[in-house]
């Protein structure tokens, strides 16, 4: 089987993937060079990947240099920022509690719990927006820092990936821990967690990537200006609630920089997947 | 630490290591119980009781009164029974979102099995580029991926630039409403509205509930392909890398052409993983929204209105919010009934792995399971780095 991909098969391969690739990622390709044009040069030569004449115009708007504050993707990109690592952080910690939990520690109601997060996980996105609107409203926080993270802090999912991997390493170390006194607690968090490297990674890019790119959320339990994320910001952008005009440079630009934390990542961390999984799989 | 101070810390708390455990693992748990009961629990049980009120979002939904009376289901009839402008909104979307649905599955589905099939030929160099390549718009933020195509598809977009190429005049994307199974059938002749698809069905005419998607909608459903092949194609790969090596071999021996091979050996053992990713990509596609939020809001003439988008306008748009959370429940039990078949359908092949695979990616964000495909990378690479066993066309 193997033996017949000839030559002219593999080129043919070739064409094909490198085909898909420039349909794949030309976009972003034009996203980049849009951003470096003029307004009008953005629509004459839509596909040219070399901005004529170069302008820096769209991103001394993004970053408010000029006095230009009618588009504040600074304090969008603050937002963001804050909005992500609080998460992040608050959903790496949570979630390995509440799987270790769930996977190590006898209590009763444990099975239940554990069916309940999986209830919960298949509970879609979309159904969520009034439901959350009315519990924020009810609580009196609408339209603040704390209606856009409190929700956030716990993720079924995460907890999930949590609760599976340490079902799949061995409860031994713990063991002797916990024969040596440590408390729970203290086995779990000098003992345990840092032998869940490789979940904690996975999990610290998924929090990142869910949060940064959050938009239904945020939609429903926010309405100022001041509480806008880069996601939220631009999507009212571009649907023309701020300014008048096309201003293709401005939005490919605001895209582009909500694209990048996460591409960063992306491209960081896959080499880190490969080594942690492997790790993983030696433990389990 | 001594036994002394153990002994005297077990005495202090009374239950023993057994009850001590019992208490912590409530206590780990209780972050995960306050955030998910106050904030998706009980929201939806307060939600489900507005949508058989008629609140419009002035004073408070539960105390009843002028605000906020109690209709029963009054919400979820006018929606199927009542003639009207909610019911032809709802039904128009849910026409909308079922063409959308299958143009998208199926070719989901198709082009990341061929990629994956490609990508995972033996003696291919590169491999992992490509595998990034595909892989890449699916990570990225929905709302950013849809302004980049707001603009490739604009009237003087990249889009139609390329068709100027091939001397095609293309159309203004966001502003044409026509069908596209309507351009089909104006093209060999068929009038509009012809005589044998005038009958109505729940409100529409035949001839509507066939239109097929518009182009603007077709916008939205090229996106959803472009966004979602890659995650797909990592699970086939995953899939495909699984397959045993001697299945190859024996294929080999007998001399089988590619083609055969792919339909009598490749395809029957890639089934699960096909009815996966189908059934992944139907639940997705039933929450599609993101994407309509910034491509036109339903414009234009309400052919790229979708059910969950079309509860979020009603509620806050319209502030009819009874009616908008019927609509979500609607939608709320056809994406339950999905997965629940999902998860049946997975029942048996419950190996770790995969069954992991299924409940985490249902957990979809809007532009479809791609948080969870990041794991499967992982564990894809995992599988291609360590045994280097690679499966050809």
């Amino acid at each position: 089987m193997t033996r017949r991909t000839t030559g002219w098969k593999l080129i043919l391969f070739y064409v094909v993937l490198v085909l898909f690739s420039v349909i794949y990622l030309y976009p972003f390709l034009i996203q980049i060079a849009t951003s470096f044009k003029t307004d009008s040069a953005s629509t004459d030569s839509p596909l040219s990947l070399v901005p004529n004449p170069f302008d820096t115009t769209a991103w001394k708007r993004i970053f408010g240099i000029g006095g230009d504050s009618s588009v504040p993707i600074t304090r969008w990109l603050g937002n963001s920022v804050v909005i992500t690592l609080v998460v992040t952080a608050a959903r790496v910690f949570f979630d390995s509690l509440a799987g270790y939990a769930l996977s190590r520690l006898k209590f009763r109601g444990r099975k239940f719990m554990f069916a309940t997060v999986l209830a919960v996980m298949s509970v879609p996105g979309v159904a969520l927006l009034i439901p959350k609107f009315l519990m924020v409203s009810y609580l009196g926080i609408y339209n603040t820092y704390s209606a856009m993270v409190l929700p956030l802090l716990v993720d079924a999912a995460g907890v999930f990936i949590m609760k599976q991997f340490f079902d799949s390493i061995s409860v031994s170390v713990e063991e002797a821990a916990r024969i040596d006194g440590a408390g729970v607690f203290r086995t779990f968090w000098s003992v345990v967690l840092p032998m869940a490297r490789p979940a904690l990674i996975t999990l610290t890019i998924l929090s990142f990537q869910g949060s940064w790119n959050e938009f239904t959320h945020f939609l429903v339990t926010t309405q100022s200006p001041e509480l806008k994320t880069l996601v939220t910001g631009l999507a009212s952008l571009a649907s023309g609630d701020l300014g008048a005009g096309s201003q293709y440079p401005l939005k490919l630009g605001a895209a582009l920089l909500t694209t990048i934390p996460v591409a960063l990542l992306f491209f960081a961390f896959q080499r880190q997947f490969v080594r942690g999984g492997n790790e993983g799989a030696d433990k389990g | 630490m001594t036994t002394t101070t153990i002994g005297s810390r077990r005495r202090q708390r009374g239950g023993g290591i057994r009850g001590r455990e019992g208490a912590a693992g409530w206590l780990f748990i209780s972050p995960m119980i306050i955030v998910l009961g106050l904030f998706l629990f009980i929201p939806v049980l307060m939600a489900l009781y507005v949508s058989f009120t008629g609140w419009k979002g002035n004073g408070s939904p539960f105390q009843g009164g002028e605000n906020a009376p109690m209709v029963g289901v009054r919400n979820y009839t006018a929606l199927f029974t009542q003639d009207g402008l909610k019911r032809d909104n709802f039904m128009q979307s849910l026409g909308n979102n079922f063409w959308y649905v299958f143009f998208v599955v199926p070719l989901q589905t198709a082009v990341s099995f061929f990629l994956a099939l490609i990508v995972s030929n033996r003696f291919l160099k590169g491999k992992s580029f490509f595998r990034t390549a595909f892989y890449f718009p699916s990570v990225t933020s929905s709302i950013a991926i849809s302004v980049v195509f707001l603009f490739l598809f604009a009237n003087s977009g990249a889009v139609n630039a390329v068709l100027e190429i091939f001397g095609i005049q293309g159309p203004a994307w966001f502003s044409d409403s026509r069908g596209l199974f309507h351009i089909f059938f104006n093209a060999v002749g068929v009038e509009d509205n012809p005589s044998w698809a005038q009958g109505e069905v729940l409100g529409r005419s035949v001839w509507e509930w066939i239109s097929g998607p518009s182009v603007a909608m077709c916008v939205v459903i090229i996106l959803a392909i472009w966004t979602t092949t890659g995650t797909f194609m990592l699970m086939f790969l995953a899939a495909l890398q699984d397959l045993p090596v001697e299945v190859d071999e024996a294929a080999a021996l007998d001399g089988v052409s590619p083609w055969q091979k792919l339909r009598f050996v490749t395809l029957p053992m890639l089934k699960p993983t096909i009815f996966l990713v189908t059934t992944l990509g139907l639940i997705g596609t039933w929450q599609v929204f993101d994407q309509i939020y910034v491509m036109g809001k339903g414009a234009p003439a309400n052919t790229t209105l979708t059910p969950a988008f079309l509860s979020y306008k009603q509620s806050f748009t319209s502030l009819d919010y009874g009616s908008g959370a019927a609509m979500s429940f609607i939608v709320f039990l056809l994406i339950i009934a999905l997965t629940g078949f999902q998860r049946w359908l997975m029942r048996d092949k419950d190996t770790p792995r995969r069954g992991r695979r299924g409940p985490m990616a249902t957990s979809g964000t809007r532009s479809g399971p791609a948080a969870p495909a990041t794991a499967v990378l992982a564990n894809d690479e995992v599988a291609d780095s360590g045994a280097a066993r690679g499966t050809t066309l």
